[in-house]
């Protein structure tokens, strides 16, 4: 069950949407979404869906891999459903009991289905094309500009690359740890929702502190191999755009272009 | 390579409100020193003060008093720790915790990037360091799917690459099965073999001291012996005092011996006690 999260990991294999610089993939995620709430109508969305389905084909990754990180938005799904499809008031389609569907709910509640699904396929493939750390090395490049300001960005870039590479570590100790208290009595499936969420509270504890004794030794670790903050580090792989790069931009930008114009201006 | 002269560390502890409780020496005024291509052992139980040893030879700890020496350089000075860290190289005990990258040619760039050296040196250089240590093949692969074993190797791999002159292995097969244990000493013997690199082996398995140079034996924060692998291992009853085992051949031939056969101490293979005992007849 815990391993069903997709999001952060990585899907080993060759292609175009692997090769490209990790700068452009975050800006057509960015792009991307910014599309889905552009988009008003049908024919935005089929665009939508087409380049979603180009991507994905160009990535060579399994769909199945892509939708198993579906399951866990699946409530959210759900319930943003629900809401949008009872309380949009409007021209009324259906009517029972107390509850009334309108026309509006309807279109409302498809459209944020959507562009929940939509946003999650989107930024689950950035995510499963690009290892964590070329996507925090674009990150940073990309944030650079921020420096001015005294952000950290660098740190910051650091930070998350770290938490990526922890998370399935941490999963596994959360496994354990949950195999460890199942073993001497403790119940994790039954009950209301309250008891079970209060039936976390001990796994939590021993997961902190363990994350807690790993944060000490990796920093150590990390000292130990000279690393002192980001100045006058060099890059194993430094980012350099290539023609694939400036291709995909250009791709972008027609995209976009034209889910604004379809999807907004002219229909 | 390394000296230490009057080692002492002191750890403060302090109870909720800061207030020192209680002060616990953990090295307690060691002297000793390491010749360059050397291949040393340090044993010691748990708590003997042997990894907090080991953690001054990396300037990650200062001595509370007395001096270290790397290569020279003095640990207390702030210019020079850059320099000593790149110089001794250091691979800690839990393989987990020290991968920082997400690919395993990732993160044996992480040093050298750390150093600022240019990025096709860099290439170079981890191709090399996954060579040396038989890793190559995996160069692409998730740190998270290899064995512990491998992962150690990958760390060690990391260290190379920084093109230290000394490497120290803080208890790195404390958490590896026996065949994981067996692929990291077999790249530690190699490393000191092939690229001469000064190696300082922490453990409290004695299997894998017998092919030190020289051991340091440590209790209670003293170095209580020193000397080669068959020294030590001679004096079996002063290391049952220390509460350290030996290796069973060892335990063996010492038991033999005391049961009345004339065998000489210090036996540490068992080719070599097959070799006494056919002797014998």
């Amino acid at each position: 069950m815990l391993r069903d999260i997709t999001l952060g990991q990585y899907y080993r294999t060759e292609s175009v949407v692997h090769k490209l610089d990790p700068r452009v993939k975050l800006v057509a995620t960015f792009m991307f979404i910014i599309s889905l709430f552009v988009a008003n109508n049908i024919i935005g969305y089929i665009i939508a869906a087409l380049f979603l389905i180009m991507c994905i084909a160009l990535s060579n990754v399994p769909p199945k891999f892509i939708f198993r990180g579906m399951k866990t938005i699946f409530f959210l799904l759900v319930i943003t459903m629900i809401f949008n499809l009872f309380l949009t008031p409007g021209k009324e389609l259906v009517s029972f009991w107390k509850f009334t569907i309108t026309y509006e709910g309807v279109k409302m509640a498809s459209m944020m289905a959507i562009r929940l699904i939509f946003l999650i396929t989107g930024s689950s493939l950035m995510t499963l094309t690009t290892t964590p750390n070329n996507l925090t090395d674009g990150l940073e490049r990309l944030l650079r500009p921020l420096k001015l300001f005294k952000v950290p960005v660098h740190e910051i870039a650091m930070m998350m690359s770290i938490a990526l590479r922890f998370i399935p570590i941490l999963m596994e100790e959360t496994d354990k740890i949950m195999k460890a208290q199942m073993a001497r009595g403790a119940d994790f499936e039954s009950g209301s929702l309250i008891t079970r969420a209060k039936s976390l509270v001990p796994l939590l504890v021993p997961l902190f502190i363990s994350a807690f004794r790993r944060a000490n030794d990796l920093a150590m670790a990390m000292e130990a191999r000279c690393y002192r903050g980001g100045e006058g580090r060099t890059k194993m792989k430094p980012l350099i755009y290539s023609n694939i790069d400036r291709i995909a931009y250009l791709v972008i930008i027609v995209y976009l272009a034209l889910v604004i114009i379809c999807g907004r201006i002219l229909f | 390579m390394i000296r230490t002269k009057n080692l002492v560390f002191e750890y403060i502890r302090r109870d909720d409100e800061g207030n020192v409780e209680g002060i616990t020496r953990a090295v307690d005024g060691v002297n000793l020193s390491v010749e360059p291509g050397q291949f040393i052992a340090i044993l010691g139980h748990n708590g003997s003060g042997k990894s907090t040893l080991a953690k001054h030879f990396n300037a990650l700890l200062y001595p509370t008093e007395g001096e270290v020496f790397i290569d020279g350089l003095n640990t207390e000075e702030d210019k020079n720790i850059w320099e000593i860290r790149q110089k001794a190289g250091m691979v800690f005990q839990n393989p987990d915790n020290q991968i920082i990258g997400q690919v395993v040619e990732e993160d044996v760039g992480f040093g050298p990037e750390n150093m600022g050296i240019p990025t096709e040196e860099i290439w170079e250089r981890v191709e090399e360091s996954l060579k040396t240590v038989g890793m190559l093949q995996f160069r692409k692969a998730s740190p998270n799917h290899l064995s512990g074993g491998q992962k150690q190797r990958v760390s060690i791999a990391g260290v190379i690459a920084m093109h230290p002159k000394c490497i120290i292995f803080d208890e790195p097969t404390a958490m590896l099965d026996p065949n994981g244990r067996k692929e990291v000493i077999r790249a530690a013997r190699a490393l000191n073999e092939v690229e001469n690199i000064t190696i300082i082996l922490i453990t409290h398995y004695m299997e894998e001291v017998i092919y030190a140079d020289k051991v340091f034996v440590m209790d209670k924060g003293h170095v209580e012996m020193s000397g080669t692998p068959r020294e030590i291992f001679s004096q079996v009853d002063k290391l049952k005092e220390l509460r350290l085992g030996v290796p069973q051949v060892t335990l063996l031939a010492h038991e033999l011996r005391n049961a009345g056969l004339p065998l000489p101490e210090g036996i540490l293979s068992r080719e070599e006690l097959i070799n006494e005992l056919k002797r014998l007849k």
